[in-house]
């Protein structure tokens, strides 16, 4: 476990780092919202999650669940990194017969919980994980991360409901809030404002913090649940495209992937294996 | 008149049966405690029986993710609701996800006829056997019914069965074993073979004892797994008895009609008639009238064969 947040944002960079040559590689991928969910990943798998690399299906492990699985670059690279599959493994991501797909499969990616990719899937399967802990008083907790623009499929809304019903205060929400998706900003598509007062109409506490600050992820992790008895949501707001200056908040980096030359520039900013990225 | 049985009966102590000695099983529905049956599954253990309100997507992912956190849920719902709401999360969420989860299509077919279309399930099985990783099961009496529900259990990776509430007699001995994937032959004869599942095999045996009046003697098949298809009985019928009837509760778009179709077309293609529901949406009605309605009588299936043999002949 890493209890230094200047020491996860040196692991998030060199995150940001590996995936952008992953996905210049590839030729395909989600490069603006994998960089804007790295820090959060990062923090969840060296600080906070209860998981074992070498036993990935230990029945006591906290589930992570990527709703957003477009970002499957990500999270590939996360556990590469946090030693779930081999580093070198993330040449072959999308490649013929590759087991790392374009979104992520749990049969064949040791730590992936569930498929995803199809959106608004991930928040009602984290909650049937999170009742089956409930059910046999079992003290591991179930962290799934959704897209913002992801909400506006309705299947959040019927598991929004039943969360709170059941009280699942083992389940943490956490929502990669960069405020654009694919098109557009999500305001301008179908806006989600006022996000935390929906999130707590429906009996969730919730908790907004910066969601590229190492020191609140982790101190806002750390302090889960917020309120005994209620599902805990977090807002992480993100951009989209973090840590490369002419990514970021650019809704067409949503699918588009850096040429070498773009690959040479953002590697520049990120520093040397990462290790230097101001942004 | 046999005897009349709801499955849902069958289906429903089973499921008891099983929580008794596997505390794993749970039971999801949305709000059909009553049309499920399973008020007593929740007397008996109230904790296990998760009822997610009227919200199809959300139960689909809750019992993937119970299955993730090592419980075995068989989910209960109008199988209408059930299947064609909630297909993506059975396609993504169980199927290629390969979760250990049973679908309880309840009050399938046209159980509920009168209700109207909204409430008939005529696709659900075309919906879930083209699905990857799907297996398909439509019990013909409280017997078998209550057979599949052992075996899903024992069976690891998702499932969908379709339980009936139209009444049908037992056609079953009581020592009956189900098979996932393996027919079950009600009726030896080397003319024709009708071949069917669900509600409708009495009515196959009917039209068989009628055509015994004509000197046809037919094959019954109960072809209660729909996938993975019992090839080898179908193969057997076909070269056997040189023309197979199918009739479902079903459309004939995609279900049982079509799954003997594909396998006797690749293997030993013989003529074919395939009864069912002609791809269009069913009047009001009750089930048995509507079953009628669309030429699922003993005497139009007789008919059908008989039309067969005599089509054969002259070609």
């Amino acid at each position: 476990m890493v209890n230094d947040p200047r020491e996860l944002g040196v692991r998030a960079n060199a995150i940001r780092h590996r995936n952008l040559i992953m996905l210049n590689r590839a030729g395909l991928g989600h490069t603006g919202g994998d960089l804007s969910a790295a820090d959060i990943l990062t923090t969840l798998y060296f600080s906070i999650l209860n998981i074992d690399p070498k036993a990935p299906a230990k029945p006591d492990r906290d589930r992570f669940i990527l709703s957003k699985g477009h970002c499957a670059g990500v999270l590939y690279t996360t556990l590469a990194e946090a030693g779930f599959i081999p580093l070198n493994e993330l040449d072959t991501f999308m490649q013929p017969l590759s087991r790392l797909n374009g979104h992520p499969n749990r049969n064949k990616v040791p730590g992936v919980e569930t498929n995803t990719g199809a959106l608004g899937h991930g928040l009602p399967v984290a909650i049937g994980a999170a009742l089956a802990a409930k059910l046999d008083d079992a003290v591991w907790r179930t962290f799934v991360l959704t897209g913002d623009g992801e909400l506006q499929e309705g299947s959040n809304w019927e598991a929004a409901m039943a969360a709170a019903h059941y009280k699942l205060d083992n389940l943490v929400l956490i929502i990669d809030r960069n405020r654009l998706q694919q098109g557009d900003a999500t305001e301008r598509t179908m806006h989600l404002e006022p996000l935390g007062d929906k999130w707590r109409a429906f009996g969730w506490s919730v908790q907004e913090v910066d969601g590229h600050d190492h020191a609140l992820l982790l101190n806002t992790f750390r302090n889960v649940p917020f309120e005994p008895g209620k599902p805990s949501c977090v807002i992480a707001h993100t951009h989209k495209g973090q840590g490369v200056s002419f990514m970021r908040d650019r809704a067409e980096w949503h699918h588009r992937v850096p040429s070498k030359d773009e690959l040479t520039v953002a590697l520049d900013e990120l520093g040397e294996n990462g290790h230097g990225s101001t942004l | 008149m046999a005897q009349l049985f709801d499955c849902r009966d069958a289906f429903a102590n089973a499921l008891v049966n099983l929580a008794r000695t596997d505390c794993r099983i749970v039971t999801v529905v949305n709000d059909s405690i009553g049309s499920s049956k399973v008020a007593n599954f929740g007397k008996e253990f109230p904790g296990r029986l998760v009822n997610v309100g009227i919200a199809e997507q959300n139960m689909v992912g809750i019992a993937a993710g119970l299955a993730n956190g090592g419980k075995l849920p068989f989910v209960c719902a109008a199988s209408c609701f059930l299947t064609g709401r909630a297909l993506e999360q059975i396609k993504v969420d169980l199927a290629y996800s390969n979760a250990n989860v049973k679908l309880c299509g309840m009050s399938s077919g046209l159980a509920y006829g009168e209700l109207g279309p909204t409430h008939h399930s005529i696709e659900d099985l075309a919906w879930t056997r083209a699905i990857a990783n799907m297996t398909v099961v439509v019990p013909a009496d409280p017997i078998e019914t209550e057979q599949a529900i052992y075996a899903a259990a024992r069976f690891k990776g998702p499932m969908f069965l379709r339980i009936s509430r139209m009444p049908v007699p037992i056609i079953h001995p009581a020592d009956y074993q189900f098979e996932i994937g393996r027919a079950a032959c009600l009726r030896e004869g080397n003319d024709i073979t009708l071949i069917a599942n669900g509600t409708v095999v009495v009515r196959a045996l009917e039209a068989a004892a009628l055509l015994t009046e004509r000197g046809v003697h037919a094959r019954v098949l109960n072809m209660a797994t729909v996938r993975p298809i019992d090839r080898d009985a179908i193969v057997e019928a076909a070269t056997q008895t040189n023309g197979i009837v199918t009739l479902e509760e079903h459309t004939i778009y995609g279900g049982l009609g079509s799954a003997v179709a594909e396998v006797v077309v690749t293997t030993h293609p013989v003529p074919m008639r395939i009864l069912g529901i002609p791809g269009v949406f069913a009047p009001t009605g009750s089930a048995p009238w509507l079953l009628d309605h669309f030429g699922l009588t003993p005497i139009a299936i007789r008919d059908a064969a008989l039309e067969l043999i005599e089509a054969r002949q002259t070609a």
